[in-house]
C-alpha cells in the first residue's frame, strides 16, 4: 500500500514539503507528507499544535501564505489533477467550490463588515453562475440547513454567538456542495455543549452529500466519533496512518502509543496519566534520523542515524518506525538515561 | 440613531464651554490695556478708565467670561480693537476661504494617500512600497510653510505658472491646497498601509480566499472596507488639523482666510479677534470630529448597532 | 497531559520573544538595541541626530556667536553659496551655515525640554487617571479632551501670543499643547498593566500605591512613551519653526531655523538660498527623528512590525 496513486482516490498527497522562511531562518513545517482519501471518506488528521496540520490543509487549498511560506516539493492530486501545478485562475474555481475549508476560530473567520447572507451568497455567486437574487435565496436555504432562521441573513457576524458563527462558516463551506471539506479544529474554540452540536451537524451534512472530509484535531475522542481513517502527524510527517479501528487497536508507533497514553480513560483505572516526555523539536532545526527519537521511550542509537520509511503493518495500516523495519532492538535507552 | 446624534451634540456643549474657558483664560493673560489700545497712546487717563469701566474690564474674571459666552451664543464675538468691525461677521466672511482650502487639501490627501497606501500594503517590501514609504516619511517631515515657499520659488518665481499669493482666481488655490494636503497625504498613506497590512492578515481574509474570491476582490471588497475604518478617523483629524494648520499656509500664500486673520490680530494685539478666531476654529474642529464619529457608524456595523 | 507548545501553526513561527515582565531588564534593553541596530534606516536617523547634537555642542568652535552669527555685515548681504560662505549669506550679510549650526541649539533645547515637560505633566496625569480610575480619571480625561479639542498648533499660538514670545513661553506652549497626547498614551498602558497579576502580587505583599506606580507601572509603560517622545521631539521642532515663522517664537537676531526662513521670505526672488537651506535642515532633522522613532517602535514591540 505504498503510494501508488489509486484511480479511485479523490485526494492523494505525495511527498508534500512546505517550509516557512523568516529572517533567513527556515522552519520545516511539512516534510514529505503522504495522505490518500477516497470519496465520502473521513480522515482524522491528528497531532500536537505545531505538527504541521494546518499548514498541510493550507497546502491543499493553495493558500500557504507566500512569503514567508513556500511549497518545496510534492504533489496534491485531486480528482486526477495536481493542484500545485494548476493555474491560479483555475485553482480559484476549485477553492470554495470543490474543496472548501472550515477554519479554527469562528470569531475571526467572518468579515465583520459584511452580512452573513452576503458572505454565503458570495461563494455561490462566484462558483454557480446564478443571479444575485438566486444566490441570496440559496444563502437563506443554507442558513436554514445549518439551523439558523433565514431571516437572519441580513445580520452582521457580531450579532451571532460563537457556535452560530461556526454554523455560518459551515454553511459557506458547504454552499457549493464540495467533494472535499477540510475542517481545521472546527470545534476547539467552542463551548463543550456546542462542540457536540456542531460536530453532529457536520457529520449529518457530510453523509447527506457524500462529502469527503479531512478533520484536523488534537482531540482523539472526536476522531473516534467521526472518522473512518486516521493519520497521526509529528513534526511535519505522518508517523502512523490507516483504518481507524486498526490504528487504535494495533498501535505500532511509540508516538501514537504516547498520545493514547496521555488520555484519561473512564473504562480503565489508571494510576496516573503518561504524558509524552519532552517537547516537540524545534522546527527550524529538526533532529537527525527519526524525528521522534529524542522523546521516544524505545529509541536507540540507530534512530538518531537513519530515517524510518513507511512500513505496512501485518494488520494493514502504515507506520513509520525503524523498529518495524527490524533494524532496531527495542530497548529502553531513553528511559535508562532519563 | 437620532438619539445618538442628539446625545453627541449635547456632549459637545461642555467641551466647547471648556475650550472657550481655556482660551479666554489664556487670552486674559495678554499684557497691555485694551482701552489704552483703542484710544491710543496719548489718551487722557480718565478717558481710558472710563472706557475700561464701560467695557466691563474691571469686572471679575468669571463675570467677563459669562458675558463672553452669553454674547457668543447669540453670534456676537465682540468688535475688533483695531478695525472696530464685528469679529463674528469678519470670521464668517473669511471662513469659506479657509474651508475650501482645507477641504481641497483633504481631497488631495485622500486621493493620493489611500491608493498608494493600498498598493504599498499589497506589495509589501517591494520597490514601490519602499519608495512610497520613503516619500511618505519625507512628507511627514517637511515643514509645510517651507514646502509652500519652495513651490512659490519654483512655480511662481521661476516658471511663472501660478500666482504666488492672494485669492484672484481658481489657480490661486492650487499651491496652497497642495501645500496643505502634502503632510496629510503622507499621514494617510502610512495609516492606510499599516491598517491594510493588519487586515490582510486576518482570518476572514483567508476565509475569502478559501471561498475562491479573486485576489483583487479580496483586497477591494473584503479588506478595504475594514482597513478604512481607522483611516476615516485619521482623515477627520487631518481635516480638523488642516483648518488649524491653515494658519501657516495662509500666511505663506497671503490667503484671505481665518488663519491669517488670526495671525494679523496677534501682531496687532487685537484680543477679541484672536479669542474669536481660536474659539471658532476649535469649535469647527470639534464639529468635524463629531461628524467623523457619526460617519464611523455607517462604515462599521459593530458600532452602528450600539447606536440603537 | 499538556503537550501544548508555543508554536502557532497558522503562522509557522516560533514565539521567541522573552517573557514579559521578566527580571532581566538590562538584557531586554540590550535586545532592543540589537534589533534597532539591524534597522538601517533607524541607524541613519541616529547618525544624523548624532551629527546635529555634535553641531549643537561644538557650535562655538565652528563659528563665533557674537562676531559671526549675529553681527551684521551689510556689505556681504544676500550672497549666494561660495567657498567663503558655504550656504550663502542672509539679508544682513550673516553666514547662513554658521547660523544653521547655532540654530541647532535652540531647536534641540526646545524640542527636548518641551517634550520632557510634556512627559512629566502628561505622563503624571495619565498615570494617576489610569491607576485610580473612577472620578479622578473622569475629571482628568475630560479636561484633556478639552485640550484635544483645540488643534495643538492653535493652542500653542494662543498661549505664546498671550504670554509673550520668548524661549520659555515657547517651550511651555509646545509642552502644554502636547500634554494630552502623553496623558492618553500613559493612561492606556497603565490600564492594561494595572490589572495584571504582578501588580496584584505587589499589592498583596503590602506595597504602597507610590511604590507600585514607580517600581512596577512606570517601567512597564516606558516603551510607548519613548516612541511617542522621539516623534514628539520632531513635532516640537516643527512647531518651534512654525511659531517662529509667524513671529511668535524665537526673536531676531538669535538664529532659529523657522525665523531664518521667514526672514528670507521677501528675498525669495533674488536669494533662494536664504529660505532653502534652513528649511532643508529642518526637514532632514525631522526625517532623522521620524526614522529613529519608527525604528524604536519596531524594536520595542516587534509584534507590531510590518
Amino acid at each position: 500500500m505504498t503510494e501508488q496513486a489509486n484511480t479511485q482516490d479523490l485526494l492523494s498527497i505525495e511527498d508534500l514539503s512546505i517550509v516557512y522562511e523568516v529572517d533567513g531562518e527556515t522552519t520545516y513545517a511539512v516534510n514529505g507528507l503522504n495522505i490518500t482519501l477516497k470519496r465520502g471518506e473521513t480522515l482524522g488528521l491528528i497531532g500536537e499544535t505545531g505538527a504541521g496540520k494546518t499548514t498541510t490543509a493550507l497546502g491543499i487549498m493553495g493558500l500557504v501564505p507566500n512569503p514567508p511560506g513556500r511549497v518545496v516539493s510534492g504533489k496534491v492530486v485531486f480528482d486526477g489533477e495536481d493542484l500545485l501545478q494548476m493555474p491560479k485562475e483555475k485553482m480559484r474555481g476549485v477553492r470554495g467550490n470543490r474543496i472548501s475549508m472550515i477554519f479554527q476560530d469562528p470569531m475571526t473567520s467572518l468579515n465583520p463588515v459584511m452580512t452573513v447572507g452576503e458572505q454565503i451568497a458570495e461563494v455561490i455567486l462566484i462558483h454557480e453562475g446564478v443571479s444575485k437574487k438566486a444566490s441570496f435565496q440559496k444563502a437563506g436555504e443554507m442558513l436554514e440547513m445549518v439551523g439558523i432562521p433565514a431571516v437572519r441573513a441580513g445580520d452582521f457576524p457580531h450579532q451571532f454567538s460563537g457556535g452560530m458563527k461556526q454554523r455560518v462558516v459551515i454553511a459557506i463551506a458547504l454552499a457549493c456542495n464540495p467533494d472535499l471539506l477540510i475542517a481545521d479544529e472546527p470545534t476547539t474554540a467552542l463551548d463543550v455543549t456546542i462542540q457536540a452540536q456542531v460536530l453532529d451537524l457536520m457529520k449529518d451534512l457530510k453523509s447527506r452529500y457524500n462529502t469527503a472530509m479531512i478533520l484536523i484535531t488534537h482531540d482523539l475522542g472526536v476522531v473516534a466519533q467521526v472518522c473512518d481513517k486516521v493519520a497521526i502527524m509529528y513534526a511535519g510527517e505522518v508517523v502512523e496512518s490507516g483504518d481507524i479501528r486498526d490504528v487504535y487497536e494495533n498501535t505500532k508507533h511509540p508516538y501514537t502509543r504516547g498520545l493514547f497514553g496521555s488520555i484519561p480513560d473512564l473504562d480503565h483505572s489508571v494510576g496516573r496519566l503518561n504524558p509524552i516526555k519532552g517537547m516537540m523539536p524545534d522546527p527550524t532545526d529538526p533532529p537527525s534520523g527519526c524525528k521522534f527519537h529524542p522523546r521516544c521511550p524505545d529509541a536507540t542509537a540507530t534512530c538518531a542515524a537513519s530515517e524510518p520509511a513507511p512500513v505496512l503493518t501485518e494488520t494493514g495500516h502504515v507506520a513509520r518506525c525503524l523498529m518495524l523495519q527490524s533494524m532496531v532492538e527495542p530497548t529502553d535507552v531513553n528511559r535508562v538515561q532519563g | 440613531m437620532h438619539r445618538f446624534i442628539l446625545k453627541r451634540l449635547l456632549l459637545l456643549i461642555p467641551v466647547l464651554l471648556g475650550v472657550s474657558l481655556l482660551v479666554f483664560a489664556i487670552m486674559s493673560f495678554t499684557p497691555g490695556d485694551p482701552a489704552q489700545l483703542i484710544l491710543g497712546e496719548n489718551a487722557p487717563p480718565e478717558a481710558v478708565a472710563e472706557l475700561r469701566e464701560e467695557m466691563g474690564l474691571n469686572d471679575p474674571f468669571l463675570l467677563r467670561y459669562a458675558r463672553f459666552v452669553g454674547n457668543a451664543a447669540t453670534g456676537d464675538l465682540g468688535q475688533s480693537y483695531t478695525s472696530g468691525r464685528d469679529v463674528f461677521d469678519e470670521i464668517f466672511s473669511r471662513f469659506p476661504n479657509t474651508l475650501i482650502l482645507a477641504a481641497l487639501g483633504v481631497v488631495i490627501a485622500v486621493i493620493i494617500g489611500i491608493p498608494i497606501g493600498i498598493i504599498s500594503a499589497t506589495r509589501q517590501y517591494s520597490m514601490i512600497d519602499s519608495g512610497s514609504m520613503f516619500f511618505a516619511l519625507l512628507g511627514v517631515s517637511m515643514p509645510n510653510f517651507w514646502l509652500g515657499l519652495m513651490m512659490i520659488l519654483l512655480f511662481s518665481v521661476n516658471l511663472g505658472w501660478v500666482p504666488s499669493g492672494g485669492y484672484s482666481s481658481w489657480s490661486s488655490l492650487i499651491m496652497p491646497a497642495i501645500t496643505l494636503g502634502t503632510g496629510s497625504a503622507a499621514i494617510i498613506t502610512r495609516m492606510t498601509r499599516s491598517s491594510m497590512l493588519e487586515v490582510i492578515r486576518q482570518d476572514y481574509i483567508r476565509t475569502a480566499r478559501a471561498k475562491g474570491v479573486a485576489e483583487n476582490v479580496v483586497i477591494n471588497r473584503h479588506a478595504l472596507k475594514n482597513a478604512l475604518i481607522p483611516v476615516i478617523t485619521v482623515i477627520g483629524l487631518q481635516f480638523g488639523m488642516l483648518l488649524g494648520g491653515a494658519v501657516l499656509t495662509e500666511t505663506v500664500f497671503s490667503w484671505p482666510g481665518v488663519g491669517r486673520m488670526m495671525v494679523d490680530a496677534i501682531r496687532q494685539k487685537d484680543a477679541p479677534t484672536v479669542l474669536g478666531t481660536v474659539v471658532f476654529l476649535a469649535t469647527t474642529f470639534s464639529l468635524v470630529n463629531l461628524l467623523v464619529d457619526l460617519l464611523y457608524g455607517f462604515v462599521d456595523p459593530r458600532i452602528k448597532s450600539q447606536y440603537a | 497531559m499538556s503537550q501544548e507548545m508555543t508554536l502557532d501553526p497558522a503562522q509557522g513561527q516560533l514565539d521567541k520573544s522573552p517573557a514579559k515582565g521578566a527580571p532581566k531588564k538590562r538584557s531586554q534593553w540590550l535586545e532592543v538595541w540589537h534589533r534597532l541596530k539591524r534597522d538601517k534606516m533607524a541607524m541613519l536617523g541616529l547618525l544624523i541626530i548624532t551629527l546635529v547634537v555634535l553641531a549643537a555642542i561644538f557650535a562655538d568652535v565652528i563659528a563665533d556667536y557674537e562676531t559671526v552669527v549675529i553681527a551684521q555685515n551689510l556689505s556681504d548681504r544676500l550672497q549666494g553659496p561660495s567657498a567663503q560662505y558655504w550656504l550663502g549669506t542672509d539679508e544682513f550679510g550673516r553666514d547662513i551655515f554658521a547660523r544653521i549650526i547655532h540654530g541647532t541649539r535652540v531647536s534641540l533645547m526646545v524640542g527636548v525640554l518641551s517634550v520632557a515637560i510634556a512627559i512629566v505633566m502628561g505622563g503624571g496625569l495619565g498615570a494617576v487617571a489610569g491607576y485610580y480610575g473612577g472620578k479622578i480619571d473622569n475629571v482628568i480625561m475630560r479636561v484633556m479632551d478639552i485640550f484635544l479639542a483645540v488643534p495643538s498648533i492653535l493652542l500653542a499660538i494662543a498661549i505664546v501670543s498671550a504670554l509673550g514670545a520668548n524661549l520659555m513661553n515657547l517651550m511651555l506652549a509646545i509642552a502644554i499643547s502636547s500634554v494630552p497626547t502623553y496623558a492618553r498614551v500613559v493612561r492606556a498602558s497603565v490600564l492594561t498593566i494595572r490589572d495584571q497579576e504582578f501588580i496584584e502580587a505587589a499589592r498583596a505583599i503590602g506595597a504602597s500605591d507610590l511604590r507600585i506606580i514607580f517600581r512596577h507601572i512606570i517601567p512597564n509603560c516606558l516603551s510607548p512613551v519613548i516612541v511617542q517622545g522621539a516623534l514628539g521631539v520632531a513635532g516640537a521642532i516643527l512647531s518651534t519653526a512654525g511659531l517662529s515663522f509667524i513671529g511668535l517664537g524665537i526673536q531676531p537676531p538669535e538664529p532659529e531655523w523657522g525665523a531664518m526662513l521667514a526672514g528670507g521670505r521677501q528675498y525669495l526672488r533674488h536669494a533662494w538660498h536664504v529660505t532653502t537651506f534652513p528649511g532643508l535642515t529642518i526637514m532632514i532633522t525631522i526625517l532623522a527623528l521620524n526614522l529613529l522613532g519608527d525604528g524604536l517602535r519596531d524594536a520595542l514591540d516587534p509584534r507590531l512590525k510590518h
